[in-house]
């Protein structure tokens, strides 16, 4: 295949690079993009339609490409990306890319990683307008960040070839960042794409460092006190039958590949334009040595000053035909374009009767410029208000809300030399109103060498817009004389099937018109309605163009209408760059305690209670989950076993009213318990839901620590907190937070007091010297502990408490013994379970009262008042049919319930609807009551025991499983064994 | 990602606060005298205003302080900012 590279152009000075695309090999050289090297090699059909399978061609030459999709293959794998946007490199393997692309089937070797940072000012957009926007602000002393997406400076500058202060663009650019390095506030972030714009100016950007960086790509969050966006403009496409056909090009991408890459886009080219700009770009692809078939202007008058004649030494080789539009294309035998009709055009309306005139004219490229839309993604994620520019025909920023500003195209302002007026002021007004004046700086000068040569520097549309009031008003040079666009959005026809609106969605205008025909009028409905604008693109060329055509089929103005919401991102970003570094061991943090490395070292099997890691059973060899936790279960109600309970949330309360504090909160009354007790507790939220329990010890008199569930630890400090700050402030009660400081052993079974007191020497644990529900200070295995008689099991229990550096060496001394099976948080449950213990967070789910769950007891009656008192006599917490806890009994002694299943009153079931009674909230094998058994919620579950009631479990059509309505202690009910 | 002047640590960032809602719902003196009605309208019935609006957050990640401010609802902009933490529910 023949090069198309342009003769001596700059660009081919780099380094010759390998790559493999579709299963052939090909060479590109550095600094093409994968588009221009394919355009390089002449390869034209990049890939096919997902949905009707035709030929795609590269369509635009950056991130606005809705066509080009590549799957890259090596060197790792990575799904939809853009063409015009991955930079080459030597052995790149691509594949084109049809509909979805496929995620790497291994790890991710590569390192994503973020980086914060504060400025003064920051400048989205490094061409012209952001450069001097930057250059401005950096003067005045102001910390000042400019990132763009592109890996050199310039914008669109190297694509159109202008000169800057008499140097080339390129050159220029490269300058202005060289003054920036100067200076110390300064920094500069290529290959950047800041792509979310939120509140109060923070932004967000993605940096892309390249393969051998040390950081594959990188998040930059960044808080600025302005933001200047110099974010540029799209051009416009323009729906006409066959717009998506391989070698259909906007103007500017292919005036970009022949001037930034040296690449030839096509050999024959017709210029389809409504607006001036295609003309510059005629021009430089005639002098690059693409033949100029035909220019056709959608216009029916073109200046004088742009007739091929008017550029000397660029004559086009077709004639510019004024009043004309395209009304199709020829395809060759690869189906790109290979001839372009052209007819007519006068009128308006939607049908073709306004056509007249056809010829055609042969061509391999149909370049098309409908126009500029100004990239105004980021100003309105900002919360910036739009508006419609009838002389531009574009949506331009209309009333900002926060401390930002749009410069340069991205405003409406298209000339070169206005442009870096509009950004040099917007920068020095940025800076000042940070608090840094700047000083007074000659603006940069257009002055090309083409402007002797008889034209302007840049092609001017128009009279920049009229500036809203919220924004800032720059002076703008003079603007040479220009005619106006047309804002021409579709050519009208008879057969709207192949005019495409969305190229990658393929969503044509009779898609569009079928929506409207069917009676969508807001553009948000006929975007989900149609899919236009939801690719990976998010309709940066779509959107407009989709809000016109409703627009016009509707018979409303568009700036009327308006657009589709611009939310972030605005290109596609990896989760792999958002995670960072919080992937695998440093996604969330891991809590152990202090007993961790024995549990490691015998086999437990860990359990995920919030962050902390809790031992969840400890198989013996050859053991499955059963056979241990019935083994562990019996080893408690028969000897005495062992558990790690330091997770649970401890709380230090402090303070001469701490005792009031906690009758406050708690349901029932803590101020009266004596220095040396323990007593279980309630906490409900406002509307008398049960919101935490545990036990409160009060260890002075003005001191108590309250223990609550591991996973609610922060949520109760923090409620604590809030009701002391907001509502009791004037109570004198300090909160800290000691659960890390204590490590709890719970010994639990009939030998447990013999345990301990071998143990503890010095300790009389006898029942009358150490009832249930108090605690005592002794030495335990020779270490400082305060040890309390309380059971969360029903056995006879202790939880042995010492400092988290001594956790270990206590646990060893109770292994020590010989007589003690260390049991996990599945006994633990198990055994719970059995005496009818509810487990905050398990059993009940925010809707729970204590009455719900039987403890009408631990409600105190004396009290005037604590929080959720008033909510037990609602009208809703009082019914009769609430869910209430109950026991469970499968008819099959060997059936567990699932947790979660479903509970009915009939079976067979009826049809549908039938009414759930409740659900499963804990289900167990019992080694003491030798069957399996379950705590549920059920309307009315109280009135209900001795009932059989159903679990449908199978599949439809097969019976539900009975079971029988229980109280919910199965174990020991008199607490006989608890009492020792 | 609001940046949020914290009356004891200055402005931080969002993701270091709770939210608590609307302020100045105090919790009633005496519930026990409400009808169902008013307990219920305390419980549950809070204003969603497009506009200034008087809420509470907490510096959960930073300080751990409740404080009061006024954000208009549909700018995101404090106000009131600069005065002594107001302290209420
Ligand atoms: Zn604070």
């Amino acid at each position: 295949m023949t090069s198309r590279r342009r003769d001596g152009h700059p660009a081919h000075a780099g380094e010759a690079l390998r790559f493999r695309y579709d299963g052939r090999d090909y060479e590109g050289r550095a600094g093409d993009t994968l588009a221009a090297a394919l355009l390089a090699n002449g390869v034209r059909v990049v890939t096919r339609s997902a949905g009707l399978d035709r030929p795609r061609g590269v369509y635009a030459a950056w991130t606005e490409e809705p066509n080009a999709l590549v799957q890259i293959e090596k060197p790792f794998p990575e799904p939809m990306l853009q063409a015009t946007t991955v930079e080459l490199y030597d052995g790149l393997v691509a594949t084109g890319l049809r509909g979805r692309g496929r995620l790497a089937d291994r790890p991710d070797p590569a390192r994503y990683d973020a980086c914060h940072a504060h400025c003064d000012v920051l400048v989205v957009g490094a061409g012209p307008a952001g450069l001097a926007a930057a250059s401005a602000a950096a003067a005045s002393g102001a910390r000042v960040i400019l990132a763009d997406d592109r890996p050199a400076a310039g914008g669109s500058l190297p694509d159109t070839g202008e000169t800057v202060d008499g140097v080339p663009g390129a050159r220029w650019a490269a300058g202005v960042l060289a003054e920036l390095a100067e200076r110390p506030e300064a920094r500069v972030l290529t290959c950047t794409s800041v792509f979310g714009h939120y509140d109060d100016n923070y932004l967000v950007a993605v940096e892309r460092r390249g393969e051998a960086a040390a950081s594959r790509e990188r998040i930059w969050r960044i808080r600025a006190r302005r933001v200047v966006l110099a974010t540029g403009a799209h051009e416009r496409p323009i729906a006409f039958a066959g717009n998506d056909l391989p070698g259909v090009m906007l103007a500017g991408a292919a005036r970009a590949y022949a001037n930034r890459y040296g690449v030839l886009a096509g050999r024959r080219a017709v210029v389809f334009t409504a607006n001036d700009s295609a003309y510059e770009a005629a021009r430089d692809l005639a002098a690059a040595g693409i033949e100029i078939a035909a220019v056709i202007d959608a216009r029916t008058t073109v200046p004088a000053r742009l007739e091929p004649g008017a550029f000397p030494g660029h004559v086009f080789a077709g004639p510019v035909l004024p009043g004309h539009v395209v009304t199709g294309v020829g395809a060759g035998p690869d189906g790109s374009v290979a001839s372009v009709t052209v007819s007519a055009f006068s009128g308006s309306g939607l049908s073709g009767s306004g056509l007249s005139g056809e010829r055609e004219i042969e061509a391999d490229l149909l370049l098309v410029s409908g126009g500029w839309n100004p990239v105004v993604h980021l100003f309105s994620q900002s919360g910036g208000a739009l508006r419609f520019d009838d002389g531009l025909g574009a949506f331009l920023p209309g009333v900002s809300v926060q401390p930002v500003e749009a410069v340069g195209a991205a405003r409406g302002v298209f000339t070169l030399a206005g442009c870096l007026e509009d950004g040099a002021a917007a920068g020095a007004r940025a800076a000042e109103a940070a608090g840094f004046p700047a000083p007074q700086r000659p603006v940069p000068t257009v002055i090309p060498a083409t402007v002797a040569a008889g034209r302007t520097a840049a092609t001017p549309p128009v009279t920049p817009p009229a500036t809203p009031s919220a924004t800032p008003s720059a002076t703008l040079s003079a603007t040479p004389p220009a005619t106006p666009p047309m804002a021409l959005w579709l050519v009208p026809a008879d057969d709207y099937g192949t005019h495409f609106v969305d190229l990658q969605r393929e969503v044509t205008v009779a898609d569009v018109m079928r929506a409207t025909g069917s009676g969508l009028r807001s553009v948000e409905h006929v975007k989900r309605y149609t899919t236009a604008g939801t690719a990976h693109d998010q309709g940066k060329l779509s959107g407009v163009l989709t809000s016109a055509i409703v627009a016009h089929a509707t018979g409303v103005e568009i700036g009327d209408l308006g657009t589709t919401t611009f939310r972030a991102p605005y290109v596609p970003v990896s989760f792999a760059a958002l995670a960072g570094r919080d992937r695998g061991a440093l996604h969330d943090p891991v809590r152990v305690t202090s007993l961790h490395s024995w549990h490691v070292a015998h086999g437990a099997l860990f359990e995920n209670v919030g962050q902390w890691k809790r031992p969840w059973y400890y198989p013996r060899p050859g053991e499955d989950m059963d056979t241990a936790v019935l083994r562990e279960c019996a080893a408690v109600r028969d000897g005495a076993g062992a558990m790690d309970a330091s997770t649970l949330g401890k709380i230090d309360v402090q303070g001469p009213d701490a005792g009031e504090f906690l009758d406050r909160l708690y349901t029932n009354m803590m101020s009266t318990l004596k220095v040396g007790a323990v007593r279980y507790g309630v906490m409900c939220r406002a509307d008398g839901m049960v919101f935490d329990d545990g036990t409160v010890m009060r260890l002075a008199d003005d001191r108590f620590l309250a223990t609550t569930t591991t996973g609610n630890a922060a949520a109760v400090l923090d409620w604590m907190e809030e009701w002391l700050q907001t509502e009791w402030p004037s109570l004198r009660v300090s909160l800290t937070s000691v659960t890390e400081h204590w490590a709890t052993v719970a010994l639990a079974g009939p030998r447990s007091r013999e345990v301990l007191a071998g143990l503890a020497p010095g300790l009389a644990v006898d029942a009358a010297s150490f009832p249930f529900m108090t605690w005592r200070d002794a030495e335990v295995a020779g270490l400082a502990a305060r040890v309390c008689r309380i059971s969360f099991s029903g056995e006879l229990a202790y939880e042995i408490n010492v400092t988290a550096w001594d956790g270990l060496a206590l646990w060893e001394a109770v292994m020590g013994t010989g007589a003690v099976t260390p049991y996990g948080t599945e006994t633990m449950h198990v055994l719970r379970a059995e005496k009818g213990y509810p487990i905050i967070g398990q059993d009940t789910d925010g809707t729970v009262t204590p009455a719900d769950l039987g403890m009408d007891w631990i409600v105190s009656k004396k009290k005037a008042d604590f929080v959720g008192r008033r909510s037990f006599s609602r009208p809703d917490t009082s019914r009769p049919d609430r869910k209430h806890l109950v026991g469970l009994l499968p008819d099959d002694p060997g059936l567990r319930l699932p947790e979660g299943a479903q509970i009915v009153a009939v079976s067979p079931l009826p049809e549908p609807p039938v009414r759930a009674l409740g659900h499963v909230t804990s289900s167990y094998r019992s080694a003491a009551l030798g069957r399996t058994f379950a705590l549920a919620l059920v309307a009315g579950g109280r009135d209900r025991i001795g009932e059989r009631l159903y679990v449908p479990l199978g599949p439809p059509g097969d019976d539900p499983v009975p079971v029988t309505v229980t109280g919910p202690v199965l174990y020991d009910p008199e607490g006989a064994r608890r009492d020792g | 990602m609001l940046l949020i002047p914290c009356p004891w640590c200055g402005p931080r960032d969002e993701a270091e606060f709770h939210y608590g809602g609307q302020a100045h719902v105090a919790y009633p003196d005496d519930p026990a005298a409400l009808s169902d009605e008013e307990w219920a309208r305390y419980l549950f019935f809070r204003d969603n205003p497009k506009g200034r609006f008087a809420e509470r957050w907490s510096h959960a990640a930073g300080c751990r302080r409740w404080f009061t401010l006024t954000r208009d609802t549909s700018t995101n902009t404090f106000t009131n900012t600069s005065a002594a933490p107001e302290v209420t529910a």
